[in-house]
C-alpha cells in the first residue's frame, strides 16, 4: 500500500535535499514512509504515530512524539506545537539525527553538536522558558522507567534529585544556602554533557528501510 | 652478576636492603641448583616420583646404619619445582613493583620492553653460570597457565557496548586482515626464498606451505602486547577496542590456519575440497568457540544465583567455569580464546547481579593481579627464551619478514577501512587507520605457537623462531616505543578519565530508547532496534531465570544510581583525608538549593536561630574557625601517622578515625533533614522522631564525639542545632544497638535517610502551621536574617579547599 503513491519529481526534493542534508534517495524512502503513515495524506497527525506498533513500548513515547510537533524543532526560533506536519516538517525533525560526514572542521563539528544537543534539551524542556526545572527532570527520569513494574516512585525521584544536584555542583560551584538553582539552562545543558560525544552517537541510518513490515 | 645488580641498583636505591637481598638470594638460587625443566612443573606427577623414590633410598640407607637424628637436613629437591615457580612469580612481580618506583623510565620505555630486557639479562646469567636454561616459554604452560588469566581478565571486564557497537569492523579487521596478512607475507616470503637462483641457500629448501604457516603464525596481533602497550598510552575507546578486539577474535583464524598449515605441510598438496573444509573448519572454530563459552557463562550465572549463603566461594565460581570453557574449548581445537570471551562478557551481567559486593571486588583484584603476574611473566620468559635459543639467523629471512610484515598490516588496513567505511557511521579518519595499523603488535602467542612446530616437518624452524623473536622485539621495542610519542604528536584524541555522572548514565539510556524510537518511526529496523528487542528478551525472561531475587526486575538506570551510591559511600569511609561528601549529595550545594521554592528557603534556619542574640553572631564565627583549624590538624597529625601524638584519641587508631567518618556522614544526612524540617518542628515531633530512627545507630559514636567535645565537627553546618539547648539530649537519649557498624549498614543508612527526606519535603512546603516550637514572627529585618545564614553555613577554609572538586569535569 505505501508504494502506490506518486513521487514527487527531483526539482522538489532540491529544496528539501539543500534544506536538510539529505540525498535524493533518503528522501524518496523516508517519503514513502511518511506516506505510508499517514495514510496517503499530505499530513501527519499524533494519532498516526501512535498507531506504530514498536513505538507502543517506547517508554518515552510521548515525548518522542511531542518533539515531532515541536515547532522549535522546525526551525530557529520557533515556538508551541502544531497538531500536524508535513513531509518537510516531518523530514527537518529526522534531520537532527543525520550523521556526521568524515570531514568536518573543529566549528561545523561543534555546531553539530550544539544542535543535537539542542534538539534533547527541547525534549526536556517541555515548557519552552529555557531552562530544565526539577519538576520536568524528575518528569523525565519517571518516564524512562516506567516501565518497570515494581519501581516506587520515591527512586525515580531521588535519582533525578541527585542528577539535579549533580548539574547544580557542576554548573553553579558553591551555592549559599539561600540561593536558588532554577534549573538547568542551555548553557549548562553543553557543560553538563561535555564528555558525552553526541556528534556521533545520536544518529540513525536512513536507507534500507523495511516498508513491508509495517504496512497493515 | 656485576651487570645485573647494576640494572636494580636504582630500584634499589629505593626500597634497599631487602629487595636487594631477595635479588640476590633468587640468583644464587638460580646458580646454585640444578635447574630442572620449568616444564616439569606443568605435569607435577613426575618430579612428585623422583621425590618419594629418593625418600626410598633414604629410608633405606636409615635402616641400615643407626645414625644421630638429623636435627636439620636439606632436601632441596623435594621442594623444588613449586619453590621455582615462586620464585619466578617472585622475580616477576618485585620487577613490576621495581619498575614503578622508577616513574622516569616508565614514562619512557613501555613495561613490556623493560621485561623482556630482564628476562634477557636472567636467560644470560642461567647461561653464564653453565646451566641449562629452563624452556620456560613452554606451550603447555603458555597456553594452559598464563594465557587464560589475560584472556578471561579482558573478556570479563570487556567494554561490551563500544565492543558490540563496533564488532563489523573489528570482525572485518581480526578475520579478513587476518588471512589478508597470513597469505600477503607467506606469499612474498615464498617468492622471495626461490628468487636468488645463483647463490645456494638454505631458502631455497622452503616450500610454499610452511611459508604460509610461518606467515599465518606471524600475522596475528597479539592481545597480551596490545593490552600492555595500550594500556599505558590512553588511547580513545574506539580506538582501543578496534585495535584489541582484533586481537581477540583474531584467534579463531590464527587457529585455524595453523592447524590447516601444519597439517598440509606434511602432505604437500592442497585440493580446492580442502580450502572449503578450511572454511567451514573456520566457522565451527570460531561458533563453537563462543557457543562453549556462552553455555559456561549461563552455567555460571545460573549457579551464582544461589550461592546466597555461602559468599566465600563466589569468586571462585567465576574463575573455574572460565577456565573450563577454555579447557573444554582446547580439547576440540576450538578458540579457546574467544571462548573465555564470550563466557566473562555473558556471565558478568548477572554474576555481578547476584554476588556480593565484596566478592565484586574479590573477582576484580584477583583478575588484575593474575592477569598482570601473567603478563610479567610471559614478557620475562620471551626474554630467557630468546637467550636459549636455539637460533639460526637469515638475514634476508629476518628482514624480509620484518619489512612483509609492517606493508602487509598497512595495505591490509587502509584497504579495508576503505571497505569498512562506507558502511560506518562514524567514519575512521586517517589517524585512526594510522594508530590501528601502527598498533598490531606481535608478541607471546606467535612464540609459543612457533615453538610447538615439529622440526622433523619443518626444518627451518630454528629460522622461523629467529624470524619470529626479531618480528616480536622488532613491534614491542620499536612500535610500542614509539607510539606513545606518535600519538601526542598527531594529538590523536585520548580517553576520558572522568567518570561516568549520572546525568550521562540517564542521556545515555535516553538517548538508547530516543534512537529506537525514530528508527520505529522510519521503518527501519536497525541496530537500535534490535537491540532493544533483544534487551526486553533479556529483561522479560533470562534476567528471571539468572539473576535472583528483587534485582532481576531492577532497571539498568536504577542499579547505576544504587552502585554510584554505595561506591560514593565507600570511598568517603575508606578516604583519610579531607571531608566529602558524596557527590551523589555535593558539599557545595545542598538539597534546599534546587528545591523548587515553595517556601523561601532562609526560613526555617531563621526560626532555629531567632532566638540568638545578635551579638553572637562573631562569637559563633570564632568558635567555627577555630574549630576548623583545629580539625585541620588533627587531620594532618593523621595523615603524617602521629596518632599516638593527638590528646584526643590515645592509642584508638584507625578504627575511630573510621567511625569518625561516619558520625560526619550521619551528621551531614541530618543536617540535611534539619535543613529542611527539623528546625521547624520541636524536638519530639514525629519528624524528629523519624529522623532519629533513621539515624539511631550514631548514638553508640556519641561518647567519642562528646569527649572531643563537638571541636572537632568540621561541618559548621552541624552547629545549627548547637544553640538550641534541647537538641543535643534528644539526641543521646536513643538506645542504639551496640553493633559495629560497616559500610553496608552505613549505605543503609544513607539511603533511608534519603528516603526520610524525601518525604519530610511535603512537611517542608507546608506553611509554617502552629505545631513548630520556637519560633518568632517574620519581622526579622532581612540583613540580619542573611548573615545568620552566611555565618552558619560558612564553609570554612577546609570545605572551600574540597569545592566541587569532584565534579570538575
Amino acid at each position: 500500500m505505501g508504494a502506490l503513491q506518486s513521487s514527487p519529481g527531483q526539482h522538489e526534493y532540491g529544496d528539501l535535499a539543500e534544506k536538510t542534508g539529505f540525498s535524493f534517495r533518503q528522501i524518496g524512502v523516508l517519503h514513502t514512509r511518511f506516506k505510508q503513515l499517514s495514510h496517503n495524506e499530505e499530513t501527519l497527525q499524533r494519532d498516526h504515530f501512535n498507531e506504530i506498533p514498536d513505538l507502543a513500548c517506547n517508554p518515552i513515547r510521548a515525548q518522542i512524539v511531542g518533539a515531532f510537533f515541536d515547532r522549535r524543532n522546525f526551525r530557529e526560533n520557533g515556538e508551541g506545537t502544531v497538531q500536524e506536519i508535513g513531509f518537510e516538517e516531518f523530514l527537518v525533525v529526522m534531520s537532527h539525527f543525520r550523521p556526521p560526514s568524515l570531514h568536518m572542521t573543529q566549528e561545523q563539528r561543534e555546531s553539530v553538536r550544539r544542535e543535537k544537543l539542542r534538539f534533547l534539551f527541547n525534549m526536556h524542556d517541555t515548557d519552552n522558558d529555557g531552562t530544565i526545572t526539577l519538576e520536568e527532570y524528575r518528569h523525565l527520569v519517571e518516564e524512562l522507567l516506567s516501565l518497570s513494574e515494581t519501581l516506587e516512585k520515591n527512586t525515580a525521584k531521588s535519582i533525578a534529585d541527585a542528577a539535579m544536584l549533580e548539574v547544580a555542583s557542576i554548573s553553579m560551584g558553591h551555592m549559599e544556602p539561600d540561593e536558588f538553582y532554577e534549573g538547568i539552562t542551555f548553557e549548562h545543558f553543553l557543560k553538563l554533557l561535555n564528555g558525552f560525544e553526541i556528534e556521533s552517537r545520536m544518529n540513525i541510518r536512513f536507507l534500507r528501510m523495511d516498508t513491508t513490515t509495517l504496512c497493515k | 652478576m656485576a651487570s645485573r645488580t647494576g640494572t636494580h641498583s636504582p630500584a634499589g636505591i629505593c626500597k634497599s636492603l631487602p629487595e636487594r637481598g631477595l635479588l640476590l638470594l633468587m640468583v644464587l638460587v638460580f646458580l646454585e641448583g640444578s635447574v630442572l625443566p620449568l616444564g616439569a612443573a606443568s605435569s607435577p606427577d613426575v618430579t612428585h616420583q623422583a621425590n618419594s623414590d629418593n625418600h626410598i633410598v633414604k629410608e633405606a640407607g636409615h635402616n641400615f646404619t643407626k645414625k644421630p637424628f638429623p636435627v636439620l637436613s636439606l632436601d632441596y629437591h623435594h621442594i623444588q619445582a613449586p619453590f621455582e615457580i615462586s620464585l619466578w612469580v617472585l622475580l616477576a612481580s618485585l620487577m613490576k613493583l621495581g619498575f614503578h618506583l622508577i616513574p622516569r623510565l616508565s614514562g619512557i620505555v613501555p613495561e613490556s620492553c623493560l621485561l623482556i630486557v630482564v628476562g634477557l639479562l636472567v636467560g644470560g646469567l642461567i647461561k653464564l653460570a653453565g646451566e641449562q636454561v629452563p624452556p620456560v616459554l613452554d606451550s603447555r604452560l603458555f597456553f594452559l597457565c598464563l594465557l587464560p588469566p589475560i584472556i578471561l581478565d579482558a573478556g570479563y571486564f570487556l567494554p561490551i557496548r563500544p565492543f558490540m557497537e563496533n564488532l563489523g569492523t573489528i570482525l572485518m579487521f581480526a578475520v579478513v586482515g587476518t588471512l589478508w596478512n597470513a597469505f600477503f607475507v607467506g606469499g612474498l616470503l615464498y617468492a622471495v626464498c626461490q628468487i636468488q637462483p645463483g647463490n645456494p641457500s638454505i631458502l631455497h629448501q622452503l616450500e610454499l606451505l610452511p611459508c604460509l604457516l610461518f606467515g599465518s603464525i606471524i600475522s596475528a596481533v597479539d592481545p597480551v602486547a596490545v593490552l600492555a602497550v595500550f594500556e599505558e598510552i590512553h588511547i580513545n575507546e574506539l580506538l582501543h577496542i578496534l585495535v584489541f578486539g582484533e586481537s581477540l577474535l583474531n584467534d579463531a583464524v590464527t587457529v585455524v590456519l595453523y592447524h590447516l598449515f601444519e597439517e598440509y605441510a606434511g602432505v604437500g598438496s592442497v585440493t580446492v575440497m580442502d580450502v572449503f573444509l578450511g572454511i567451514i573448519s573456520f566457522l565451527v572454530v570460531a561458533v563453537g568457540g563462543v557457543l562453549v563459552g556462552a553455555i559456561y557463562g549461563i552455567l555460571a550465572a545460573f549457579t551464582s544465583r544461589f550461592t546466597s549463603h555461602t559468599r566465600v566461594i563466589e569468586p571462585l565460581f567465576v574463575f573455574v567455569y572460565s577456565y573450563m570453557a577454555y579447557l573444554s574449548a582446547e580439547m576440540f581445537h576450538l578458540s579457546g580464546i574467544m571462548s573465555l570471551i564470550a563466557c566473562g562478557a555473558v556471565m558478568r551481567p548477572y554474576v555481578e547481579a547476584n554476588i556480593s559486593h565484596k566478592s565484586h571486588t574479590t573477582i576484580k583484584y584477583f583478575l588484575k593481579m593474575w592477569s598482570s603476574v601473567s603478563e610479567t611473566l610471559i614478557f620475562i620468559f620471551l626474554g630467557v627464551a630468546t637467550v636459549e635459543g636455539p637460533h639460526n639467523w637469515n638475514w634476508t629471512f629476518v628482514t624480509v619478514t620484518v619489512i612483509l610484515c609492517l606493508v602487509a598490516r598497512v595495505i591490509g588496513v587502509v584497504g579495508l577501512t576503505y571497505v569498512i567505511n562506507k558502511f560506518r557511521i562514524v567514519k575512521l579518519t586517517t589517524k585512526d587507520q594510522f594508530i590501528v595499523a601502527y598498533g598490531g603488535l606481535r608478541g607471546a602467542i606467535a612464540f609459543s605457537l612457533g615453538f610447538l612446530l615439529n622440526k622433523d616437518h619443518f626444518p627451518l624452524r630454528d629460522m622461523f623462531l629467529t624470524a619470529i623473536i626479531t618480528v616480536i622485539f622488532f613491534t614491542v621495542f620499536v612500535q610500542g616505543m614509539t607510539i606513545k610519542p606518535l600519538v601526542e604528536l598527531l594529538a590523536v584524541k585520548k580517553k576520558q578519565e572522568a567518570k561516568r555522572s549520572i546525568n550521562e548514565e540517564i542521556h545515555t539510556q535516553f538517548l538508547d530508547h530516543l534512537l529506537t524510537g525514530i528508527e520505529d518511526i522510519c521503518g527501519h529496523y536497525g541496530h537500535h532496534h534490535w537491540k532493544d528487542k533483544l534487551n526486553r528478551f533479556n529483561k522479560k525472561y533470562v534476567k528471571k531465570c539468572l539473576i535472583a531475587g528483587e534485582r532481576s526486575k531492577e532497571p539498568q538506570l536504577i542499579a547505576f544510581y544504587h552502585k554510584m551510591e554505595m561506591k560514593q559511600a565507600i570511598e568517603l569511609v575508606e578516604s583519610g583525608g579531607g571531608v566529602k561528601l558524596p557527590s551523589a549529595m555535593p558539599s557545595a550545594v545542598s538539597m534546599q538549593n534546587i528545591q523548587p521554592k515553595k517556601l523561601p528557603p532562609a526560613k526555617p534556619a531563621e526560626r532555629a536561630l531567632s532566638n540568638l542574640p545578635k551579638g553572637r553572631e562573631e562569637e559563633i564565627r570564632k568558635i567555627l574557625r577555630s574549630n576548623l583549624q583545629r580539625t585541620r590538624q588533627r587531620l594532618r597529625s593523621y595523615n603524617r601517622h602521629t596518632l599516638l601524638a593527638d590528646p584526643y584519641e590515645d592509642g584508638l587508631g584507625d578504627l575511630l578515625i573510621k567511625k569518625q567518618k561516619m558520625i560526619e556522614l550521619e551528621r551531614k544526612i541530618k543536617d540535611m533533614n534539619n535543613y529542611l524540617t527539623v528546625p521547624a518542628a520541636p524536638p519530639d515531633s514525629p519528624t524528629m522522631c523519624r529522623a532519629r530512627l533513621a539515624s539511631g545507630k550514631d548514638t553508640d559514636f556519641k561518647p567519642a564525639q562528646q569527649q572531643k567535645g563537638n571541636t572537632i565537627c568540621p561541618d559548621p553546618q552541624a552547629y545549627s542545632m548547637k544553640p538550641e539547648p534541647d537538641s543535643v539530649p534528644t539526641i543521646q537519649v536513643d538506645l542504639a544497638s551496640p553493633q559495629s557498624p560497616d559500610s553496608v549498614n552505613l549505605m543503609d543508612e544513607f539511603r533511608r535517610a534519603e528516603q526520610q527526606h524525601e518525604e519530610d519535603q511535603g512537611l517542608m512546603m507546608k506553611p509554617p502551621s502552629g505545631e513548630s516550637g520556637p519560633k518568632k514572627p517574620g519581622e526579622e529585618d532581612g540583613s540580619r536574617e542573611h548573615k545568620l545564614m552566611r555565618c552558619l553555613s560558612d564553609p570554612g577554609p577546609s570545605a572551600d579547599e574540597d569545592e566541587d572538586e569532584p565534579f570538575l569535569p
